[in-house]
């Protein structure tokens, strides 16, 4: 992305930005994202931040990352890089959003793996769980709010859900035969040439929407 | 390398690669490799699950501890690698690709029937821990504590939006004081 293509519509850039610069900005969103909502604060960073993107060039990004398989914010990471740095700017980013986590969350494993028989761990481990199936449920609803509402839609998540919930049929599965129908069911031609079909890209307000983290 | 190393990391790869939207679409898969296949208990999945939460950054960086659970500091490196290397490739190879399709009606098609599907995949795993955090593993009850934090969570994030770190750290220490 050479600053003379964007030099129109986005913030001009005060200069090259380095692998390190890269590694930084997502390793601060790698550290500082508690509880998930990565995505809300790569977006802080990024837009509000550093200005390397600017909101619609985000949002492009966001949707490539959603339709992708993989986290999107471990894919928004690969993207921002490579369009920025190359290769080696993708695995700055990534190595940069991975890091922190991967320390705290060893640091935590070792010490529960020498200390998981003791019920107190246990305990307040169950009870993150139970907060976790509350935040994921919210997060699922807010996400699927539009998919929720639609007919046909609606019909997928059942399916899709009673297939891996129900019938325990394997996720590589589900994916190859669900997928495919899905995408059929809302094929290019007259049916599926909707007006409103712009509008499905998933709402991701489950982050931080406190502005704080501009820094 | 033997063949249950290979092994982990085969299907770790293939889990970070059959992640559409996200990580808590193939919770349900991890959670069966993990149990059927290699041996965790369903207790340590949860646990493992419940400390990728405290930890920041995306919570799926608790595959490591999976990884090294079952095979130490090797196996974590294993796991973290089988899962992040194989999906970053082939989301560096699509991010080139992309453009290519640009405009194309098949892409809207592709965003538009795959939304739904990755809405069911967080759906399944939601209910996967659910059922975890919620059903005693030994005597199959209802565990109503875990129901009221699940509940007392959901409805502060619908009513105002608040860190989702503070609610984890403090449901851990309600669990806590109230469990005897």
């Amino acid at each position: 992305m050479p600053p003379s293509s964007i030099a129109s519509d986005s913030v001009p850039m005060p200069r090259q930005i380095t692998l390190f610069d890269l590694f930084k900005l997502f390793f601060m969103a790698g550290a500082l994202s508690f509880g998930g909502g990565v995505v809300a604060y790569e977006r802080e960073y990024l837009v509000g931040g550093a200005r390397w993107l600017n909101d619609e060039d985000f949002l492009a990004t966001l949707e490539i990352s959603e339709t992708l398989p993989g986290l999107n914010s471990v894919n928004i990471a690969v993207i921002v890089g490579d369009n920025l740095r190359g290769i080696p700017g993708a695995i700055a980013a990534v190595a940069g959003l991975i890091i922190p986590g991967a320390v705290v969350v060893m640091i935590l494993g070792v010490l529960w793996n020498s200390s998981r028989h003791n019920p107190k761990i246990t305990h307040f481990l169950l009870g993150i769980a139970a907060a976790a199936v509350g935040m994921l449920s919210v997060v699922t609803l807010q996400l699927g709010r539009r998919q929720f509402q639609n007919l046909r839609d609606l019909g997928i998540i059942l399916v899709t859900f009673a297939a891996v919930s129900i019938f325990k049929i394997s996720l590589a599965w589900v994916l190859l035969i669900i997928g495919p129908l899905a995408i059929f069911l809302y094929r290019p031609g007259p049916a599926g040439s909707r007006k409103h079909a712009a509008g499905t890209r998933l709402p991701f307000h489950h982050g931080p929407r406190h502005g704080k983290l501009r820094s | 390398m033997n063949t249950q190393s290979i092994k982990l990391g085969l299907v770790f790869a293939m889990l970070g690669v059959l992640a559409v939207g996200g990580g808590t679409a193939v919770l349900p898969e991890m959670q069966h490799a993990a149990v059927q296949w290699f041996g965790l208990t369903n207790k340590q999945f949860r646990d493992i699950y419940s400390l990728g939460q405290v930890a920041p950054g995306p919570n799926m960086m608790m595959v490591l501890v999976i990884g090294y659970r079952l095979m130490g500091a090797m196996g974590a490196a294993l796991v973290g690698a089988a899962f992040f290397i194989p999906d970053c490739a082939l989301t560096l190879l699509a991010n080139r690709l992309w453009v290519h399709f640009e405009g194309s009606p098949w892409r809207l098609a592709v965003q538009r029937g795959m939304a739904p599907v990755a809405i069911g995949l967080m759906c399944a795993g939601t209910y996967a821990i659910g059922k975890l955090t919620i059903m005693s593993p030994i005597t199959g009850r209802m565990n109503p504590l875990s129901i009221g934090i699940a509940i007392a969570v959901a409805a502060i994030l619908l009513w105002r939006h608040i860190n989702p770190g503070i609610l984890v750290l403090l449901s851990g220490t309600i669990y806590l004081l109230l469990a005897h």
